[in-house]
Parts: C-alpha cells; structure tokens; sequence
C-alpha cells in the first residue's frame, strides 16, 4: 500500500514537457542575483506525477469515501455544484484588482451572500474578508477592542472563555493583545453563571461562547449570560463552529449576541480540503458596524462595489492582500440558493435528528454519556472511562479501531474536561443506514475490548500504515525529504 | 429534500428512538421566545440546473478579458491535471490529518509540500501553509518577535516597496499585540530600498528588516547587501518572496554571508488560479532551530508499530489545540487544497520547467515594457533589474485609462497612485508566461488609442 516519495520517483533528464512554456530565453540577470543551485523539485513524467498523486488520494478517508463523524467540524456532504459553479471560467479568470465594473456578476453573488449570512443569524452587517474560523475570530476580538477604545474605554483587555472552548478562542484573545479568564461548567453542561459574575467588571471587553456549546449542549440561560456581560460593559462573541445545530430555529442576533463569526466550510457545506481553505465571514450588531474589516460589497443604485477604509475609517482593517477566500463564498452561495429558505431550518432538523438518534442507540447499547438527560444539538459526547477502568482500553484505542471497520473516527480528547471523550457529529447528510452501522461497530469493538484488549492497542491493522510514532517524530524532526 | 437521506419511514423510526413526537421537539432546549421566525430576506429555492443557469450567466457577464495585472496575484498556466486531482473527493472532502492512520495521502503530499518549499528558499524547514502571502508576512514578524530573544523592541523595518496591502494587513494582525513598525523609503531612481536608508537605524534595538524581493514595482533589490547589514546589526532578516521567481533567482537562504531567518509569501502563482482574490496560500520557511517557534500545522516523516515509515503531525506543542492562551499562534485550519494543487503543480512543472516559466515571464515583462513606453504619455518609472513587473507613469489619472482599456477587453495593471502619491499617475504592470507578443501588441496598440483619444489631464 506504499507510495513512494515524488522524488524517489525522480530522473535527471524526465520531464512533462508539455507544460513548460516554448518560448523562454534564457534571462539577462545581475550575476549576484542569479541562483546557482537546482531547487530539489521532482524530475517525472505527466503520467508519473498524476498516478503518484491519485495514489495519494487513495490513502484518505474523506466524506466522499467513509462516514467522518468528526465532532465540532461539520463534515456533511459537500455537493459538487458547488465546486463546479465556482469555477466558472468568468470567476476563476478575473485578477481581484480588475475594475468593478468588471466584475458585477461576482459582486452580486458577494453581496446576496452576506445579506443572506445577515438574515440567518440576526446581525447588521457582515464581512466576508476572514479566510478561516480562527481569522473570524481575530475579527471578533479585534472589533470589540476597537469598539471599547473609540468610546475610550481602555482598560477593557480581558476575554472571558469558558473552559471547554476551541483552543482557537484563548489563542484569539492573545493575538488581539488580551489576557484570557477561564470559567467552569457546570455537571449538567451550562456556564457556571456564579462564576461569570465574579469574574466580570471594568476590565471586561467580552466573553466567546459557543451555543450549543463544545459539550454539545444548548445553554438555556443565555439570556441571563448576555445580561451580566452585557450590564458589567463587555460584548458577547458568538463563536460560529457549532451554527448547523441551530441554523433556522435560533439566530445569535436574538440571543444577545454583538458579534459572530461562521465557519463556511462547516455550516454552508464548502470543503475542507485536507485542512482548509476555510472560511470565517463575521456579522456584527448596529454598534459594531463601523469596525467591520475590509473590505466589504456595497450597493449603490444598482452597482457593486467594494467598500474600503475610505467608507468605513473606523474598521480594523485589511486582513488579507484580497478579499478573503473568494472561491469559498463562491461555493457557499450556490449552497445557500440550493437550500434556499425553505432548506434552512431543515439542516439543524435533520443533524439534530441523526445526533440525538445515535446518542439514543449508543446509550440504548450501554455507552455512557457525558452529559445524560440533556437534548444533543448537532453532536454528543460518549464517555468511556468505564471501559478504560474496566478493559484498560483508551478513547484513542476506540477511534483507531473504528477505522478498520471503515468509519472515520470522532473527535478524541476534545473537550478537553470529559476524559476519554468521543465527541461525534454525525450532520443531516447522514441516512439511518450509515449511523446503524457506526453503532453496530461500537458494539463490536467493546466485545473486542473485553475479550482481547491488547487487539485494540494495537489497532488500526487495515491501513497504509499501523499507529505511527509520534513521540519519536517530534524527537527525531524530519520534516524535509534530503537526497541520500 | 435537498442532501437530506431520510425517508419518512426512517423519521419515524428515530423520533420514536429518540422519544420525540417530531423533530421540532428536538430543540425544547432553546427558550421559545428565541425561536426564529420564518427567514423571509432568503429567496426560495433552486435546483441544480437552475443555480448552475444563474451562475453561467453571471461568470458570462464578468467575461474573460486580456490580463496584465500582478501585484500579488500572478496568472500562469495551471497544467490539466492539477485541479483534476485536487478536485477528487479524497483530497477535497477530507480535512485536517488528525487521524495520520486514515489520512497518508494528504500527509504524504504535505511533507512533499514541505520538502519543495523548504529547497526553493533554500531554508531547512516548512509548515504546511498559512492564509495568504499577506498573513503570511504579519506572522513571520509575529515569529521574529519570539525567535529573537535579545531584542526587546518589537520594532520591525518595513521597506516602503513592500506590497502595501501586505503593510496594511501586518498593522491590523500583529498591531494587537504592539509590534511597531518603521517605514524605510525607497530610492526614487531605482524604485529599491538602499543600506542608506537603514543608517539611521544603525547601533538601535531593532528586531527585524523586512525585505522584498522582487518588491511590490517588480524591481530586485540588492538582497546580499541589505541582508548582511542587518545581520551585523543583530536584526532577524525576513524575506517577501515570489516563488516562480525563485527558480532563477537566488534563494533567500543564500542572501547574503549567512543567509535570511524567514522566509514567507504568496504561494498562488504555483498551480493556484487568480479566482478573484481568492483561495490561495501563505508559505513559511526558516532555519531549525527556529522551527519551534513557527505558526501553523507542520508534518513530520516517522514509523509506525511494525517499523514502516509512515507521515504525522508533528511538533504540536506550538499550536492552539494544545497551547491555547500560549501558542505560536491561532491558526487552525489553513490552506491544504491549494498546497495540493501547488504540490502536483511543482511536480509538473519541475526544477527546469519553473525555470522556464520563471525567464518566460522575465522576457515577456521586458517586451511589454518596450511596447508601453514607446506609447506617448508613458514613461518608466524606474531604472534596474526587475523580474515580471514594471510601474509606469501616465500624463493623466489612471483609472479613466483602465475604465477605457476594461471597454476594449484589456485589464490594463493595477492603479497604485494612491498607495504612492509622489509617483503621481503610477500604473503596475506585468506580463507572465500567459501573455503572447500578439498580445502585448493587442495592449499597446490599445492604450496608444485610449491615450490619443481623451486630451491629457
């Protein structure tokens, strides 16, 4: 099942010389300038180079492929419209900086899209620029601060997360130069409201929250948490990766919330790519309108055009050379027009719908919940410290095996608060047939628990490759191929 | 219903698993007075052949004109195969290499990615991608920060012929966490920044110099001197590069007596489309032993159980999930389908192969720039070596000449007169591998027209 590296395939002297360019004299540059050294880039043919990576492809699992129940990251169909339609030759062809008058039809879809992200989730304003959750979030965050210091409020620096946040948000909260203060939560899975109280004052410029939260649970007294933050002067940052659990039914504008970023690629369907390009297009409340980054699509009459630090002075400015991950708002606007209105509310229907059945087939089975009694929004978290206590198997154990027997596992280990967690996502996209299967193999693998633990240890057996070393690739860095 | 399997036998068999009446019941969690009302600002909606109509008609509108704008995005051929493979659903419906097990193939192209960008510049080490060449730089001076630890200003030398959007979005990423940086003007003659212009800098607690090459005017900078200035003044080096342009010209590793300690830029014109602003990638290379204090995911080469070799995440202590508060930085997803299509793109192309496209876009730059200032009313701005770009001053305002060039189907450059007024009239140009003689001829024969036809301002 091995692939070679590109470069053992390699031959001085082979080429796919069709695609060099035929007329390329050799360039006139300052001696000093000149590279001397031949980059090591791989010397193969066309065929060489396409097998070699379509056998790459063939080692990943992928929503295409396997079930990829991968709590917190939404891996539901990606529908192949989406791609196509984005790379039409008018899109793909056009230089960002062309004239406007250019590119309309593109502007047009921009703009629908952020009025469209503006309606579902309840904000004034929105901005496409931010190119991943993580950049929405600094968005967010950087917003607030901005928000705080142009009513002169400086001492605002705090950011309040609660402890089963995405590792994003405290590393957010740092990079827009804030200290970060952690709450707990509760058993039953809501923020100890006790705690909030204490912590907040005139040192708070806003809290992240995630609803329903990473513990897969909707926090009920919303309100009296917007309240709090909002009477001690801070704002409410509406972390966006669990959105498809409540998408139609509950908007964060309604909740209370000022700002919110949206994880495109999670929500509005668009691929993930083997870890990106995401895409984390933020929404604001009436006051955070002038701090928006730029830049953003305006209308006037009936032209599109960008707006820039010229129409909004007071934004936080440019976060990338363009304008975001154009491709990506692309294929999210052809998701949105295909689910339309009507389509909307049944995303949260249905994801909701498949979290809860196998939360009630898993528990139906004797897995333990971390947080029984409690509604699953789009995703739950299985527990199973009794199997480690009894078999000595880990969570890990479990997420290896599970990929023998086809499934991508589920997040591990996050939240970081429940030990030996599985936090599984099933999303909408799912049939009965698929989430049937996944539970039958649960059963199997805790039978092959109790009777052979050691068979999980040393789990997977089916793939490429068995459980790699990790301790000794951080020991021993290789992380750049060299020629023998 | 669109994407949604369940036939109506299954939703009632798992509302009755469930113990719900129907899925509305699913959400009595939420407070009813939150519920949402109907999403009326949403149209109703569209099939497939519907969207794909309205869709066709708006990327027609657009239409496909003659391009001759850079400035951070270049259009090169992108061979047949790249987005055929990039676009199979392994690659793009899988996502971050957690499960290395089920997850080798983008593992594997990782460390390929990392082995090819780590030889272009010339440095030891490479993460998997950043954002954008943009990002990519405010995080290479988040680093330098980090990495250079005798320095206590935070204080950055950025040359004004540094792309100035990348200068924008440096203030607005890493501005938060109170770096400060110092604009260094460029020599009006040659359009490059000078040791001169660093004097005064000299014997201060600087923590690094930014230098571009080839910078935002297209020009070379003389990369060996600045680079040694720097390093004699106990600054960090950080190079903007192009990484076509790194098949011809010297890599950054080698500027210089010891060699730069970043390398960062825009990894679009490798295999990735101008696709109107967007995807493209940020790249980042460095010495080793700054490796630990690098942003973003980066794949290391290991074992497994039986002893086969087999490919990771690794060093993971520097990242979010792991650090929170501390990390290097917040990154989490990046940019993995575009270092797909830069992996197999590089593979294509080869070493000779971009050095080809590399002189391609050198000759076809210099022809264009023969034909535009022989057109009355334009001159160049500067005198030197460039690589594929060129600013040109106009006797009048830009944009009424782009508007007019956009009418004859010709993007004509990128107007940078407000980014730098002393220029005056400056319009950026350039000409890549793409672009014919016929071409260049089309746009010169254009713009003599456009030039003729309205009076000078």
């Amino acid at each position: 099942m091995r692939e070679q590296l590109i470069f053992e395939h390699s031959r001085p002297g082979r080429s796919a010389e069709a695609q060099y360019p035929l007329d390329a004299p050799a360039p006139s540059l300052p001696e000093h300038l000149r590279r001397r050294s031949t980059p090591l880039l791989p010397e193969v043919s066309e065929l060489q180079a396409v097998r070699h990576f379509t056998r790459l492809s063939q080692l990943n699992f992928s929503i295409d492929t396997h079930f990829y129940p991968l709590g917190s990251c939404t891996m539901k169909y990606n529908p192949r419209a989406c791609n196509q339609y984005a790379l039409l030759p008018g899109f793909l062809g056009r230089h960002p900086l062309a004239p406007e008058s250019t590119g309309q039809g593109i502007l047009k879809c921009l703009y629908e899209l952020q009025e469209m992200l503006k309606e579902v989730t309840g904000m004034r304003g929105v901005s496409l620029t931010p190119m991943a959750g993580a950049q929405g979030e600094f968005a967010g965050v950087a917003m607030i601060r901005a928000y705080h210091k142009a009513r002169g409020d400086l001492a605002r620096t705090e950011i309040i997360v609660p402890d089963a946040a995405h590792g994003t948000n405290p590393a957010t909260a740092t990079m827009c130069g804030c200290t970060v203060k952690e709450i707990p939560s509760l058993p039953n899975g809501d923020i100890d409201l006790d705690a909030l109280r204490a912590v907040v004052g005139p040192q708070t410029a806003g809290i992240m929250l995630t609803n329903p939260s990473t513990l897969g649970v909707f926090e009920r007294r919303i309100h009296a948490v917007a309240e709090i933050v909002h009477e001690a002067g801070g704002l409410l940052y509406y972390d966006g990766a669990n959105l498809n659990a409540i998408l139609g039914k509950v908007r964060p504008g309604d909740m209370g919330f000022d700002v919110i970023h949206m994880n495109l690629h999670k929500t509005f369907s668009t691929p993930h790519g083997g870890g990106g390009p995401g895409s984390g297009a933020v929404g604001v409340s009436e006051r955070l309108l002038p701090f928006l980054p730029v830049p953003v699509v305006g209308l006037e009459g009936r032209t599109y055009r960008w707006l820039d630090e010229r129409d909004l002075p007071q934004t936080i400015g440019r976060l990338s050379a363009f304008m975001g991950n154009t491709g990506v708002l692309l294929r999210a606007y052809v998701y949105m027009r295909m689910l339309g209105r009507e389509g909307m509310h049944r995303v949260s229907e249905f994801a909701t719908l498949n979290a809860n059945y196998l939360m009630a087939k898993l528990t139906e089975a004797g897995f333990e919940l971390a947080y029984p009694g409690r509604r699953a929004g789009h995703e739950f978290i299985v527990t199973l410290r009794r199997e480690a206590r009894d078999y000595g198997t880990t969570a890990m154990d479990f997420a290896k095996r599970l990929l023998d027997y086809g499934f991508h596992a589920p997040t591990t280990y996050f939240p970081l608060l429940v030990p030996e967690c599985l936090l599984i996502e099933p999303t909408e996209t799912e049939s009965k047939e698929e989430l049937d299967a996944f539970v039958a193999a649960m059963i199997a693998i805790r039978e092959e628990a109790q009777a052979d633990p050691a068979k999980l240890k040393g789990a997977p057996y089916t793939l490429p490759v068995r459980r790699l070393d990790d301790v000794r690739a951080a020991k021993q860095l290789d992380i750049a191929y060299r020629p023998a | 219903m669109p994407f949604i399997p369940h036939t109506a036998d299954d939703i009632r068999e798992m509302l009755a698993a469930v113990g719900a009446p129907d899925t509305n019941a699913l959400f009595d969690e939420i407070p009813a007075e939150l519920r949402s009302r109907a999403l009326e600002a949403i149209p109703p909606a569209l099939s497939e052949m519907e969207i794909g109509r309205l869709m066709s008609e708006r990327a027609a509108a657009d239409g496909q004109r003659l391009n001759f704008i850079g400035a951070g995005a270049y259009e090169h051929h992108v061979p047949a195969a790249v987005w055929a493979i990039v676009t199979r659903g392994e690659f793009y419906s899988a996502y971050t290499p957690y499960q290395a097990e089920a997850s080798q193939g983008t593992l594997q192209l990782l460390y390929e990615f990392q082995s090819m960008m780590a030889s272009l510049t010339g440095m030891a080490a490479s993460n998997a991608s950043l954002y954008d060449g943009a990002t990519a730089l405010a995080e290479a001076c988040l680093m330098a920060v980090r990495a250079h630890r005798k320095s206590k200003s935070q204080r950055i030398l950025v040359p004004a012929a540094v792309n100035p959007d990348y200068r924008d979005v440096l203030q607005a990423v890493a501005g938060g966490q109170h770096l400060a940086f110092d604009l260094l003007p460029y020599d009006p003659r040659g359009g490059v920044t000078t040791t001169a212009s660093l004097e005064q800098y000299r014997g201060q607690d600087v923590t690094a110099l930014v230098i571009q090459q080839p910078n935002f005017f297209g020009m070379l900078e003389d990369v060996d001197a600045l680079t040694d200035w720097a390093h004699e003044q106990g600054m960090l080096v950080i190079a903007v590069v192009n990484p076509t342009s790194l098949a011809v010209l010297k890599p950054p590793g080698e500027w210089g007596a010891k060699g730069v300690d970043i390398v960062c830029g825009e990894g679009q014109p490798l295999g990735v489309p101008l696709s109107s602003g967007g995807p493209y990638f940020g790249f980042m290379t460095t010495r080793l032993e700054h490796v630990r204090q690098m942003p973003g995911r980066i794949v290391g080469r290991t074992v497994d159980l039986d002893g086969k070799p087999g490919f990771t995440l690794t060093l993971q202590a520097r990242e979010q999930h792991i650090r929170r508060s501390k990390a290097t930085s917040n990154i989490c997803t990046n940019q993995g389908l575009l270092v797909t299509a830069a992996t197999i793109y590089m593979s294509l192309v080869g070493p000779h192969g971009l050095a080809r496209v590399a002189s391609a876009c050198l000759q076809r730059t210099a022809e264009l720039v023969a034909a535009l200032a022989a057109v009355p009313g334009v001159r160049v701005a500067f005198e030197g070596a460039r690589f594929h770009e060129a600013v040109l001053l106009l006797d009048r305002p830009v944009r009424g000449v782009l508007e007019a060039l956009a009418a004859r189907g010709i993007v004509g450059g990128a107007d940078i007169s407000r980014d730098y007024p002393s220029l005056g009239n400056a319009l950026l140009v350039c000409a890549t591998e793409t672009r014919t003689q016929e071409d260049i001829a089309t746009y010169a024969r254009a713009l003599a027209d456009v030039m003729q036809g309205a009076a000078a301002a």
